[in-house]
């Protein structure tokens, strides 16, 4: 009961601060593409792109008052960033909410502004910026974005409520043989992983040395998939950065746990005529460097995505049969479809949870592996 | 995206919907011939359907 | 490729790593490690306490075993016992008849060697008496008869003879 206590006082604490900061103003401009009302086909495509892609303000949902004007509901996320002129942070309400680039924020003597959740530096001089035909920023260029993002934040939510619980588990340990509340359902998910996935994979002799690394990766890829089926909008394990960080992390234990016989068999495969060795080293070495580690990135991110778009595209439906169909009957077709795939998802947020780890245990399996009969 | 990115990423999701399909089916008889080993197939089935999907989508992203 | 590598922010990729590796350490030093080693312990202890029951179950049956030995060498001993005892009975009586038998002998024994003896002395007794009433006779006949000489001899023969006889 512990730990579900401590969660709820947990969301309490965060729900409180997010409707401390609440409701500001958004720009005022009616022609911001993303403060405005989603009515046509086009704007629900703007909305599901900017909704996949990383945010810098966390906005639980948007009105028009009687004034006409926009109004977001959430609170700013501080942003850091490292420009030419050293570390620079501020909160992103000065923003106002705009994503193409029309506020510019002066601090430090530098100039930014915001196009498509990508915060870029104006070149000195610049006050406003300028667009090719393309929509490329002419007149300004990126800078390094270490700001608490909402993937961010989400990726702190999640750690701290893993925390919680899990130690809440570990400390139940002390007390009793069988944890009860909470951690009792947390408990066969610990034994799953470790006994349906590090320890077939990985062999009885070394899955003790990464069982660690496979239960915290498992939960933390699969708690944030879930929190990506919430109304809170996170899509966490869907940016391609953070699943590049997570292959990443496994392409590094791989590699560096991996023994003799895993080295020889890729640069210098026994069994195989001389000549052809040096081919399959090269094959062998792209596939462990980079096929290996692109896959499980990409397979994440493009799961995770795809599911969101799904998912926003059948609510969408709502919007753009409303012509056609009423808006009983479309409200009732995109409650329908999205319910379902909403299910699907589900099951698929727990799939590639479980893929990843999966993947990861077979990859280090194969590092550690004891060749006997060479 | 012009139209022979479109026909391409036609072409990988045909490839790798034949691929899964062969897959699923297989793992099926596989199951229906041995329930006892079901466990097991699953295990195997999910893996190379894993592997499959993502150079369908290391096909897909890379075309676009 | 492109979207993918323009949708790809560095900043983010950083900030993922170091909270990522914050949270293995953490989660490992406070949660992983204490959680598999209580799990582990349980394991064993649950296998343990399997082996244990199996042997306690296996130290009755020795137990049991041991008890039935024991009770049948009981038995056997008390057989013996019984049979011994019943050997020293039987012995003892044998004994007793022999002995009685050897006493009642030695008696009848005796009882014949006195007899023997009481005959013997009560023949020495006759053939002294006989002697005696003889040599009487003979003063009486020698006093009253000594004028027949054949007479005579005739008469101490024809005595004689008669005591002899009896």
């Amino acid at each position: 009961m512990k730990i579900v206590l401590n969660s709820i006082r947990f969301f309490v604490i965060i729900a409180t601060a997010l409707f401390a900061t609440t409701v500001y103003a958004g720009g005022g401009n009616k022609n911001d593409k993303d403060g405005g009302q989603v009515s046509s086909a086009e704007e629900v495509k703007e909305y599901i792109l900017h909704h996949v892609k990383d945010s810098h303000d966390f906005t639980l949902w948007s009105y028009t008052n009687d004034e006409g004007e926009r109004k977001h509901v959430g609170f700013p996320l501080p942003i850091i960033l490292w420009t030419s002129n050293g570390l620079v942070t501020f909160m992103s309400s000065e923003f106002h909410h705009n994503d193409d680039g029309h506020v510019v924020v002066e601090k430090k003597g530098l100039r930014f502004a915001k196009i498509h959740s990508k915060i870029y530096e104006l070149e000195p001089g610049a006050s406003e910026i300028k667009f090719d035909e393309s929509h490329h920023a002419t007149n300004a260029h990126k800078v390094l974005d270490f700001s608490i993002t909402k993937s961010v934040f989400g990726i702190f939510l999640v750690g701290i409520l893993m925390f919680i619980w899990f130690r809440g588990l570990a400390r139940q340990y002390k007390k009793k043989k069988i944890p009860t509340g909470f951690a009792r359902i947390l408990e066969p998910l610990v034994l799953y992983v470790r006994d349906e996935i590090a320890r077939p994979n990985i062999g009885e002799k070394h899955y003790r040395r990464f069982t660690g690394y496979l239960l915290t990766v498992f939960f933390f890829i699969w708690i944030l998939n879930l929190l990506g089926l919430t109304p809170l909008g996170f899509n966490v394990t869907g940016q391609i950065a953070v699943t590049a960080a997570l292959a990443v992390f496994t392409l590094i234990i791989y590699l560096f746990s991996g023994n003799k016989s895993f080295w020889g068999h890729i640069l210098w495969m026994p069994g195989v005529p001389v000549l052809i060795r040096p081919i399959l080293a090269v094959i062998e070495l792209a596939g462990t460097l980079l096929i290996k580690p692109f896959s499980l990135l990409v397979r994440l991110f493009a799961n995770i995505s795809a599911g969101h778009i799904v998912v926003m595209s059948l609510i969408g439906i709502m919007i753009t049969m409303k012509a056609s169909m009423g808006a009983v009957g479309s409200t009732l077709l995109a409650f329908v479809l999205s319910f379902f795939i909403t299910l699907i998802e589900v099951l698929v947020a727990f799939l590639q949870a479980f893929i990843f780890t999966m993947l990861s245990a077979l990859f280090i399996g194969m590092a550690v592996e004891e060749h006997d009969h060479h | 995206m012009t139209i022979p990115n479109l026909v391409g990423a036609g072409l990988i999701v045909i490839g790798a919907g034949i691929g899964l399909g062969k897959i699923g089916g297989s793992a099926m008889e596989g199951i229906a011939r041995q329930p006892e080993a079901t466990g097991k197939i699953q295990t195997a089935m999910i893996i190379i359907a894993a592997l499959l999907e993502g150079l369908a989508f290391g096909a897909l992203f890379l075309g676009q | 490729m492109e979207t993918l590598l323009n949708d790809f922010s560095p900043g983010l990729f950083a900030m993922q790593t170091v909270l990522l590796l914050g949270l293995i350490f953490l989660l490992v030093k406070f949660a992983w490690k204490p959680i598999l080693n209580s799990l582990n312990d349980r394991e064993e202890g649950i296998k343990n306490a399997l082996e244990s029951a199996e042997n306690a179950k296996k130290e009755m049956q020795n137990l049991k075993a041991n008890n039935e030995q024991l009770l049948k060498e009981a038995r056997a001993e008390r057989d013996a016992l019984l049979k011994e005892a019943r050997e020293i009975k039987e012995s003892i009586i044998s004994d007793a008849k022999e002995e009685a038998k050897e006493v009642a002998q030695t008696l009848i024994e005796n009882a014949q060697a006195s007899i023997q003896q009481e005959k013997q002395a009560a023949l020495s007794e006759l053939k002294h008496q006989v002697a005696e009433l003889s040599i009487g006779i003979a003063e009486t006949v020698i006093k009253k008869e000594l004028s027949i000489k054949e007479d005579q001899l005739e008469l101490v023969q024809g005595l004689l003879e008669d005591v002899t006889l009896k």
